[in-house]
């Protein structure tokens, strides 16, 4: 090897490791506010790549109906425990994005795509597309939980995961898409050829992250997600609903997959199951962050995506092996340094 | 209350079970002459894009075999093993079918051979599959093999005097598969193989592995992988520089893979049935007429450009069991265990039997039954597969 390859190498690690990482942000995100492990992320990434794929063929992609139906179903389900509870404070807000999401955009897309709308119009009813559903599975899957053990409601995200991977078969089919590229080509930087992808990538992420950096440090909807993160008890009692912090939470995740997955639609063949690996790399970036801090799991992540480029090259049938038994000495290093888990901790509660 | 609607379901039930034997038992007679043909296929689940073909290719079958009527009974796996023994067992307990066709995945192929050894009735499988020798004397393997395949791109290389070759897969079965045939075929031929990479189906980036191949200098690149997952390590060497030949299994000659790779698999070769480029074969070959007749009845039903090597296997199924009917009836009445034994002998009598994808000509030794006649080199040229020169 020489400089030339290595230099490419880390490109190309430095691309799948900021995916990585913003999926980690994700995934981090929803497991501080709200304890659920979000195992779907993956999914959203993949809803995300080929919803695009298919508006750029002129199709209506599948998840059109798959937002009209989970829309229904959160209505019908909140129309239903705001009748037997007597509690209408967030009905109309909660069946209005339920039912209106599906609707206006669902509408939108039915009405223009077969006219092939231009790329930033694609790109935005994508999002808005996707985005709503992270809101409604929270109601519907995972507000009844939130005080069920972290378990439980890990086991209720691997059976989401699995719906969503069933239904993404049932919605794109087995073969796989890709996008077209947003800026194809590289740009010739002296010692090595950078791609333009890769500019995009980490450009965009960077953006992503200092919003979501500001978001969390300067905004009062923000101080609330972090207070809810920090202590959900102490949280409620200064006056902040932690349920409304999680549907936050849940969104800003399926923003953050969705947004992933249009990032990384050009580069790759996605495929309806594509999207567990990713997020599971994305998991140990977290892991190896300890499950708590927002830039050392983007760290972590980068490291895994770099790590999984040089594997690939030395010894690319071993390289997903290679980069999960990474965990194992951060996670002993981990249990060195901080005995206390977090289930211990909520037992202190 | 609802324990009675459960009785009287129950009641109502058996009452149509009685009914059923009876009907059939009255209608077993004029049965005795028809044959029955059981079809298990992936026809959704994860490799529904290999068996949509076979029931689309069903649906054009005749409705004779050997001059017989024949029932033709098409049941979904879903890509799952359980369910094809599933079906399996159904075709032979119930339906007594005289042959089964199936499945249309090595796995599910594989799973239902067992039921179709025990049963003794003849199945051509309809993905690649190993026969292992218990099962030889009931088990037909239809696609080619991947070695007769791989021989063809060593062969297709030779002609162009090249001498070295770099491997990238997948990091499974099919990529084993044809790592391990490119290993024996190349070594027989004198041809170097410099390294094999691995990656798997939904992998984001291979750009590591394809600086690993660049840094050998190849003559050519084969990839072994399959549909649309294969467009990537095309694209990933294309983008990085390399201008040698890139080859492609048999599993990628399907329209979404060009959709997929666009203009970067322009150029790309890989080894097919011959029913690819039948209007580009030689007049002589027997395989063109055939090929060219299954082409205009299935592009009839539907519709142009649709015809395709798998559908061609479909096609291929059926007439290897029309030309066994003919000699078989002569033998014994269709539904009793004489007429699968005469069914089998039948097929496995070394007679050559034109199809689209290849003359098969099975041996009781050899149920493979394919030579170098089952295939051809096609290049894709602007965005079709061409018979390649």
């Amino acid at each position: 090897m020489n400089s030339t390859i290595g230099l490419l190498l880390l490109q190309d690690g430095l691309t799948t490791g900021f995916i990585y990482a913003l999926l980690a942000l994700s995934i981090l995100l929803v497991f501080l506010v709200t304890r659920v492990l979000w195992v779907p992320a993956g999914d959203f990434l993949v809803f995300g790549a080929l919803t695009l794929a298919l508006l750029q063929q002129g199709q209506v992609p599948g998840t059109v109906w798959l937002c009209g139906a989970l829309g229904l179903t959160t209505a019908i389900v909140e129309s239903w425990r705001a009748w037997r509870s007597g509690i209408w404070q967030d009905w109309p807000l909660v069946v209005g994005i339920s039912l209106g999401t599906p609707l206006l955009v669902g509408g939108a897309v039915l009405l223009w795509a077969s006219s092939k709308p231009a790329l930033p119009v694609q790109i935005l009813l994508t999002l808005a597309l996707i985005v709503p559903m992270g809101f409604m599975l929270y109601r519907v899957a995972f507000k009844p939980l939130a005080d069920k053990s972290i378990l439980t409601l890990m086991f209720v995200a691997i059976a989401v995961h699995y719906a969503l991977v069933g239904l993404g078969l049932v919605f794109f089919g087995s073969e796989g898409y890709r996008t077209q590229p947003f800026i194809p080509g590289r740009i010739d930087a002296g010692f090595t050829r950078i791609s333009w992808q890769l500019t995009l990538v980490v450009a965009t992420s960077a953006i992503v992250m200092t919003v979501l950096w500001l978001f969390m440090g300067r905004t009062l909807w923000g101080q609330a997600l972090r207070a809810a993160a920090v202590n959900r008890f102490g949280a409620r009692l200064v006056g902040i609903r932690t349920e409304t912090a999680g549907g936050l939470a849940f969104t800003l995740a399926a923003l953050i997959g969705a947004f992933s997955g249009i990032l990384i639609g050009p580069v790759t063949t996605l495929f309806y199951d594509s999207g567990f690996l990713i997020a599971l790399k994305g998991f140990v970036g977290t892991v190896i962050a300890g499950m708590a801090s927002f830039p050392l799991a983007v760290l972590g992540a980068i490291v895994v995506g770099i790590v999984e480029s040089f594997s690939s090259f030395y010894a690319s049938a071993f390289k997903e092996a290679i980069v999960f038994a990474l965990l194992i000495p951060f996670l002993l290093w981990r249990s060195a340094v901080e005995p206390r888990s977090h289930e211990t901790h909520e037992h202190d509660e | 209350m609802k324990k009675r609607t459960g009785e009287v379901t129950m009641e109502m039930s058996r009452n149509a079970l009685i009914s059923l034997a009876i009907g059939l038992s009255l209608a077993a007679p004029a049965a005795a002459q028809e044959i029955k043909i059981g079809l298990s296929g992936t026809f959704t689940g994860p490799n529904a894009t290999n068996g949509i073909p076979y029931r689309n290719a069903a649906e054009i079958y005749p409705k004779t075999l050997g001059g017989v009527p024949v029932k033709w009974i098409l049941l979904d796996d879903a890509t799952d093993p359980t369910t094809a023994v599933k079906n399996a067992r159904k075709f032979v307990d119930e339906d007594k079918v005289d042959v089964i066709l199936g499945s249309t995945s090595t796995v599910t192929a594989t799973a239902m051979s067992d039921v179709a050894v025990e049963s003794k009735t003849p199945q051509i499988g309809l993905s690649p599959m190993q026969i292992p020798e218990a099962k030889l004397p009931w088990v037909f393997n239809l696609p080619q093999p991947v070695p007769i395949m791989v021989s063809a791109i060593i062969e297709d290389m030779k002609k162009s005097g090249m001498k070295t070759v770099a491997f990238i897969g997948y990091a499974d079965g099919w990529g084993d598969l044809n790592w391990n045939a490119l290993n024996q075929v190349a070594k027989k031929e004198g041809i170097n193989v410099l390294t094999g990479e691995r990656y798997n189906r939904t992998d984001t980036s291979v750009t590591a592995q394809a600086l690993k191949i660049l840094a050998t200098a190849p003559d050519a690149v084969f990839i072994g992988a399959s549909g649309t997952a294969a467009a990537l390590p095309h694209v990933t060497l294309k983008d990085q520089g390399y201008n040698g030949r890139i080859y492609h299994t048999h599993g990628t000659v399907a329209k979404a893979f060009i959709d997929a790779g666009g203009k970067a698999v322009e150029d790309a070769r890989m080894p097919t049935g011959p029913v690819v480029a039948a209007a580009d074969l030689s007049d002589d070959n027997p395989v063109k007429k055939v090929s060219l007749d299954f082409i205009q009845k299935y592009e009839g039903r539907w519709g142009k450009g649709s015809a395709n090597p798998i559908a061609g296997y479909a096609w291929d199924a059926m007439l290897l069991l029309d030309a066994a009917a003919t000699d078989a009836l002569k033998k014994a009445k269709p539904g009793t265990p004489e007429f699968r034994v005469a069914m089998r002998d039948a097929l496995q009598s070394g007679k050559d039997v034109a199809g689209t994808n290849a003359v098969y000509r099975y041996t009781p030794t050899d149920h493979y039954g394919v030579d170098e006649r089952a295939r051809v080199m096609v290049v894709i040229k602007d965005g079709a597969f061409r018979l390649a020169k």
